[in-house]
C-alpha cells in the first residue's frame, strides 16, 4: 500500500513537477519580457508624444558665420576633401537676398526632419525612415544607394557619400555608397544633450538656435513657436517641416 | 481567310551569326568593365556628385524601359485592338519589349551606388514608394507580356491570346504612367512638379518603342531578305507619325503650361531660351530631330523602308536628348528653397549645376542597349519569331 501510495505519488509528483517546470520554462521568459517593456517601454525612449522640433532666429544669425557647420562637421565625422561637389554637407548657411526690398538673411538649412517626409516615401527599401519622435533617419544596412531619396528631398538636404570614410565617430556610423543627411543629432538627443549645431550656436554666444520639444508646451521652442511667427521653408508643400525659422 | 504564315528562326550561315555576336559583345563587355570600374571605386568616378545624382546610365536606363512599354504597342494593336495586319509580327513586338525592359533594368540596378546590395532592393519592398512600386510593375510586365507571348508561340493556347494581351496591355499603362508619375509627383524640382509626364510619357514611349521596333524588324529583315509589304510599311509609318506627332503635342503643351504658370515661368526659360546645353537639347534634339524632322520624312506621300528607317534613327536620337534633358536638365536647374530670394551656399544653392559624363556611364548606358540587342538575337536564332515574308502572299492583312 504505501508502495503503490508511493508510486501513485510518484507519477502524479512527476506529472505535476513537469508541468510546473515546462509552464514556468515557457512563462518565465515573457514574464521577463514583460518586466523588462514595464522597465522602459519603447514608447519611453522614443514617443510619439514627442516631435523633436529646430526654432532658427535669422535675425541673431549672422552672415559669414559657420560655428554650427564646423560643429556638425566635427560631430558627425566629415571631413573636407577638397572636392565639394561631392562632399555630404548635413548643414550648410544659405545667403539670401530678397529680390524686391533687398533685405539680406543668413540662415543654416539641414534636414527639415518633415512629418511627411518625400524622402522616406520615396525610398524602395524603407531605408529612409522617420522615427515616433520624427527624426528622419536613413538606416544605412538596407540603403541601395539609389539615390531617390537626393531626387525627392525639395530642401536638397540628403547627400550620397563618393569616397571612402575613414576614421568614423563610433556614434555615426557612416559608409560609401549610402544616402545620409542631418539626424539632429539623434545619438545625442537620445541622452538628452543637445544636437551639435545648437550647442555650438550657444556656446559662441549667439543663441540664434533653439532645439527642443514642439510637443511641450513648457519648453522653450514651442512658447517661442506659439509667440512669435515662425516660418517653415516650401510650407507651400505641406510636409510639415519640424525645423521653424523666425525672422524670415 | 488569308492562311497563316510560317515563322522561321533566324537564319544564315553559322560564322554570319557568330560574327554577329561577337559584335554586340563588345558593347556588352565594355558595360561589364564601366561596372566592376564604378563599383570598385565608387561613384567618385563618375561625372554625378551631390548635385547631379542620377547621370548617363538614367538617361539610357530610363530611354529603353520607356522605350520597353512602347515597343508592345504593335502586339497590343492586333491581339486587343484587332488590327490583324500587325499580326504576323505581334512575337517579335513582344520580344523587342522585354528585351528592352531587360536592358533598362540591367543598367538601373548596375547603377546603384550600393549594387552589391541588389538582394536587398528585390526582397525589401517600400509599399509608399513608388519607386518601389515600380519594381512590382516591371515584374508583372515582364510576367505579363511573358505569357502572352508564350501564348502566342503555342498553339493550343492561341485561344486565350486576347486575355492575356488585354492584361499585358492594362500593365503596360500602368507601368508607364508610374514612370511618368515618378517625375511628375516631384514636387521638389521645378522641371517636374506637372502630372502631364503622365500623358507625356504614354506618347514617348510609343514613338520610341515603335521607332526600335521597326529599326529591329527591318533589320532582321534585311539580313535575311524577308520581304516587307508596302501595306505594312504604310501603317508602321502611319503609327510612328500619329506617336511623334503625340509627342510633339504632349511636350510643346508641357513647356507651355510651365511658361504661363507665373511660379515655373523661370524653369520655362531657362529651358527654352538659357539652359546652354539643355536648351539646345530641347530644340535641337527633342523637338527638331526627335519630332519635325521624322514626322516630315513620315509625311511623304511615299512611305519608303529609307525613310522610316531614317525617322525611326531620329526618334531614337531625339529620345536619347530628351531624357538627358528631362533628367539631368531636371536636377541641373537649382532647386527653389526660398522662393523670390536670389540664394547662395557653399552647397551650391542658387546655381545651375553643370554636369559632365563620364566615359565609363556611357559604356554602362550603351551596355544596356547592347544587352536588348543581344536578347533579340539570340531568342530570334532560338525561336521562330517573325514570318518568312511580310508581303501579301504570305501573312493576312486587314
Amino acid at each position: 500500500m504505501n508502495a503503490d501510495a508511493n508510486r501513485g505519488l510518484g507519477r502524479r509528483g512527476f506529472l505535476a513537477i513537469s508541468a510546473a517546470t515546462l509552464g514556468g520554462v515557457m512563462l518565465a521568459p515573457g514574464i521577463r519580457l514583460i518586466e523588462i517593456a514595464a522597465a522602459r517601454a519603447p514608447e519611453q525612449a522614443v514617443s510619439r508624444r514627442v516631435r523633436w522640433g529646430l526654432l532658427i532666429d535669422t535675425n541673431i544669425c549672422t552672415p559669414g558665420c559657420d560655428d554650427c557647420v564646423k560643429a556638425c562637421a566635427t560631430e558627425n565625422g566629415i571631413k573636407d576633401t577638397g572636392r565639394p561637389r561631392t562632399d555630404p554637407q548635413w548643414i550648410r548657411k544659405l545667403e539670401l537676398n530678397d529680390r524686391r526690398s533687398g533685405r539680406t538673411h543668413s540662415v543654416p538649412v539641414m534636414c527639415q526632419h518633415c512629418e511627411h517626409p518625400p524622402c522616406v516615401d520615396v525610398c524602395p527599401t524603407g531605408a529612409s525612415f522617420k522615427r515616433a519622435d520624427g527624426i528622419v533617419l536613413v538606416d544605412k544596412h538596407i540603403c541601395i544607394g539609389c539615390r531617390y531619396c537626393m531626387m525627392a528631398c525639395p530642401y536638397k538636404a540628403r547627400s550620397i557619400v563618393f569616397e571612402d570614410v575613414t576614421d568614423q565617430n563610433p556614434d555615426v556610423p557612416r559608409g560609401k555608397g549610402t544616402a545620409e543627411g542631418c539626424t539632429l543629432c539623434v545619438h545625442r538627443v537620445d541622452r538628452d544633450r543637445q544636437p551639435a549645431c545648437v550647442e555650438a550656436c550657444a556656446k559662441a554666444g549667439h543663441n540664434a538656435m533653439i532645439f527642443g520639444d514642439l510637443n511641450d508646451p513648457l519648453s522653450e521652442i514651442a512658447q517661442r513657436v506659439a509667440k512669435y511667427a515662425s516660418t517653415q521653408i516650401r510650407a507651400d508643400l505641406r510636409l510639415n517641416p519640424g525645423v521653424r525659422y523666425q525672422g524670415l | 481567310m488569308a492562311e497563316s504564315p510560317i515563322y522561321r528562326e533566324l537564319g544564315g550561315t553559322g560564322r554570319r551569326y557568330w560574327k554577329l555576336l561577337a559584335l554586340l559583345a563588345v558593347p556588352l563587355a565594355l558595360g561589364a568593365v564601366a561596372y566592376f570600374y564604378i563599383e570598385h571605386y565608387g561613384h567618385i568616378v563618375t561625372g554625378m556628385d551631390n548635385q547631379i545624382v542620377w547621370g548617363m546610365p538614367h538617361v539610357f536606363a530610363v530611354f529603353l524601359v520607356v522605350a520597353a512599354t512602347g515597343a508592345l504597342n504593335i502586339a497590343i494593336a492586333a491581339s486587343v485592338f484587332g488590327k490583324t495586319a500587325y499580326r504576323p509580327v505581334a512575337p517579335l513586338s513582344a520580344l523587342v519589349s522585354l528585351a528592352l525592359l531587360a536592358g533598362g533594368l540591367a543598367v538601373l540596378m548596375l547603377d546603384l551606388a550600393r549594387s552589391d546590395r541588389m538582394i536587398v532592393a528585390i526582397t525589401r519592398l517600400n509599399s509608399q514608394s513608388l519607386f518601389a512600386l515600380r519594381v512590382i510593375l516591371y515584374d508583372g510586365f515582364m510576367a505579363s507580356v511573358g505569357i502572352y507571348l508564350w501564348f502566342l508561340l503555342e498553339r493550343r493556347m492561341n485561344r486565350y491570346i486576347k486575355p492575356a494581351a488585354i492584361l499585358a496591355f492594362l500593365w503596360q499603362l500602368l507601368l508607364i504612367t508610374g514612370t511618368g508619375l515618378e517625375f511628375g509627383f516631384n514636387v521638389g524640382r521645378e522641371v517636374y512638379d506637372s502630372v502631364l509626364y503622365a500623358p507625356m510619357f504614354i506618347a514617348f514611349s510609343s514613338a520610341y518603342g515603335t521607332a526600335v521596333f521597326v529599326l529591329i524588324l527591318f533589320a532582321v529583315c534585311g539580313w535575311e531578305e524577308r520581304p516587307v509589304s508596302g501595306e505594312l510599311l504604310r501603317r508602321l509609318r502611319n503609327l510612328l507619325g500619329i506617336f511623334v506627332g503625340a509627342s510633339l503635342f504632349f511636350a510643346v503643351l508641357f513647356l507651355y503650361s510651365k511658361y504661363e504658370l507665373a511660379r515655373s515661368r523661370e524653369v520655362a526659360r531657362f529651358l527654352l531660351f538659357d539652359g546652354g546645353v539643355y536648351t539646345a537639347l530641347l530644340w535641337l534634339g527633342q523637338l527638331a530631330i526627335g519630332g519635325i524632322a521624322p514626322l516630315a520624312l513620315l509625311l511623304r506621300a511615299q512611305a519608303s523602308r529609307a525613310a522610316v528607317t531614317a525617322a525611326c534613327v531620329l526618334v531614337i536620337l531625339g529620345g536619347l536628348a530628351q531624357m538627358y534633358v528631362t533628367l539631368i536638365g531636371g536636377q541641373a536647374y537649382p532647386q527653389i528653397l526660398f522662393p523670390g530670394m536670389i540664394e547662395s551656399s557653399s552647397f551650391f544653392d542658387g546655381e545651375i549645376h553643370p554636369y559632365t559624363p563620364s566615359v565609363p556611364e556611357v559604356l554602362l548606358g550603351l551596355g544596356g542597349a547592347g544587352l536588348t540587342a543581344a536578347i533579340v538575337a539570340v531568342a530570334l536564332r532560338a525561336l521562330a519569331l517573325l514570318p518568312e515574308r511580310l508581303d501579301p502572299t504570305a501573312g493576312p492583312q486587314a
